[in-house]
């Protein structure tokens, strides 16, 4: 048996440790490493997209309908934060310092891992059959009955039990797709629609959403849905026990035992 | 099991080799076909270089959109800008009649031209939309001659790779590639929406881009150079905009 080629191999794979014998808890694998990877790397570009995203966005943090819209124009709605600009009338008596040169360059940095990631992902989720095995709601899933019950459990805060462990609820697998299906999608549609030059080879990237303005109000929008989206994501996590869910992401193994620290 | 893993290793490896050797060939297309941006370099070099290489391939040819006279902004923002210098307020006084337009570099003949011989080349027309990294825009005709026209009088040497242009004002410049350059849509922009082009968008002389954002329409423009490399302007990074923070290449 060659040594190095047996650390490659999976613990679960393994024949049973003395620790997972004295635990009585079953160790399942969890998460594959793919989808552990991409998590994490578009978890990190998801932080530098939001804070180079609102940086650039208080260079102008008025949003406009339509193709275009200027501080002449009627502002659909301007959001109550000074401006790092001197441009905009904020109110305020001061003008924030001006970090859009390399935010602009951390946010399509950042973008074009994300979507590359994402592509990997995607790829993987439809080829491996993760997204029909752990994303698509089962028949089971899709009746009223464990519907109500998931919905129940949710507005109680309770803990999720043994079965989620190993598997989403039917809560979170439609949080998951809408997030992967539409979300994601939507964001990296309205933000190519703000490039002057994509528009020149695909025009309708930006008619289609009524214009460049209109994909720069999307934009932000999408940004707030996914935002919102981190924050019930973590929020879960933590109901859920922090550490052994936080864990299973990084080294693919889910504990049931309930966690107590 | 070993077996197992040791397949996974091998093939690993030679997914890794081949990823670190594909990336090497792609470097050297890239830098054959002209995708590598001046700024590439530095902790942005990888986003700035995918975005400059992606676009140039989709968008060499394509036209930016243009809208209808309906479409044209009521008020073209006139957005602020440095107290003019006094060489421009000196033009200014005389009407802007003795305002040059200079080209040299890497030209069969260097040249200089007033308004009055550009407004004499063919004029052109395009209602297309100014772009400002901040968020806004708006849309208004701008009316003047295609810098190719310019280009193609001067006669453009073939190894000529930038085409580098100045403001009249201090530390303003900026330079575009062969592509942009020869583009239909740039032009020398001395009128807007019927009219003069207002000192407050540019005028006498703007240059204009429409595929990239507004920060490349450089306004006041006085001087033209054609060059091959952009290591001997300024700091060697291709324009004023990534000595201050902001990538040389603004079509996204």
């Amino acid at each position: 048996m060659a040594t190095l080629g047996s650390a490659q191999v999976p613990l679960d794979a393994r024949a049973p440790s003395p620790a997972s014998v004295v635990r009585p808890a079953t160790i399942a694998s969890r998460h594959s490493a793919l989808v552990r990877v991409t998590h994490w790397i578009i978890t990190l570009c998801f932080f530098a997209l939001l804070v180079s995203g609102v940086e650039i966005l208080i260079s102008h943090p008025r949003f406009y309908w339509g193709e275009t819209g200027t501080v002449l124009t009627k502002p659909l709605f301007q959001l109550p934060i000074p401006s790092s600009r001197d441009l905009v009338p904020t109110g305020y008596g001061y003008v924030l310092p001006d970090q859009n040169g390399w935010s602009r360059s951390l946010h399509f940095q950042a973008a074009w891992i994300a979507v590359l990631t994402g592509l990997l992902y995607a790829i993987f989720g439809l080829f491996t059959g993760h997204f029909r095995k752990n994303l698509l709601p089962g028949k089971a899933h899709l009746s009223w009955q464990s519907f109500s019950t998931a919905v129940a459990s949710h507005l109680r805060f309770e803990r999720p039990g043994e079965a989620e462990v190993s598997s989403y609820n039917v809560l979170q697998r439609l949080a998951y797709l809408f997030v992967i299906v539409v979300l994601f999608p939507l964001v990296i549609w309205s933000g190519l629609a703000m490039s002057p030059a994509f528009d020149s080879a695909f025009p309708s990237t930006v008619t289609l959403l009524g214009g460049r303005q209109s994909a720069r109000t999307i934009h932000f929008f999408v940004s707030v849905a996914l935002t919102l989206f981190l924050l019930v994501h973590i929020v879960m996590i933590y109901l859920a026990g922090f550490w052994s869910r936080t864990r299973a992401m990084i080294t693919g193994r889910a504990s049931s035992r309930m966690e107590r620290t | 099991m070993s077996d197992l893993s040791r397949r996974k290793l091998i093939v690993g490896g030679l997914a890794a080799t081949a990823g670190v050797a594909a990336l090497g060939v792609a470097a050297r297309l890239a830098q054959k076909y002209g995708l590598i941006p001046p700024d590439h370099g530095g902790i942005w070099g990888l986003g700035e270089t995918l975005d400059y290489a992606s676009q140039r391939l989709l968008t060499r040819h394509s036209l930016a959109r243009e809208f209808s006279r309906s479409q044209i902004s009521k008020r073209p923002l006139a957005n602020e800008i440095a107290p003019p210098s006094d060489a421009f307020k000196r033009l200014q006084a005389g009407g802007f009649a003795d305002w040059r337009l200079t080209v040299n570099g890497m030209v069969d003949r260097p040249a200089s031209f007033s308004l009055a011989q550009l407004k004499s080349y063919p004029s052109r027309s395009q209602i297309t939309e100014v772009v400002c990294e901040e968020g806004w825009s708006y849309i208004a005709e701008w009316i003047g001659v295609p810098l190719s026209h310019v280009l193609n009088l001067v006669g453009v040497q073939p190894q000529a790779r930038y085409v580098v242009y100045f403001s009249i004002e201090p530390d303003w410049w900026e330079s575009m590639d062969m592509a942009d350059a020869m583009h239909p849509q740039t032009f020398l922009t001395y009128g807007m929406n019927g009219d003069e082009l207002p000192v407050g968008n540019g005028g006498p002389l703007r240059m204009r881009l429409p595929r990239q954002l507004g920060y490349k329409s450089v306004k006041f423009i006085t001087h033209l150079t054609v060059t091959d490399s952009m290591k001997k302007f300024g700091k060697g990074l291709g324009s004023a905009s990534p000595e201050a923070g902001y990538a040389w290449y603004a079509g996204i």
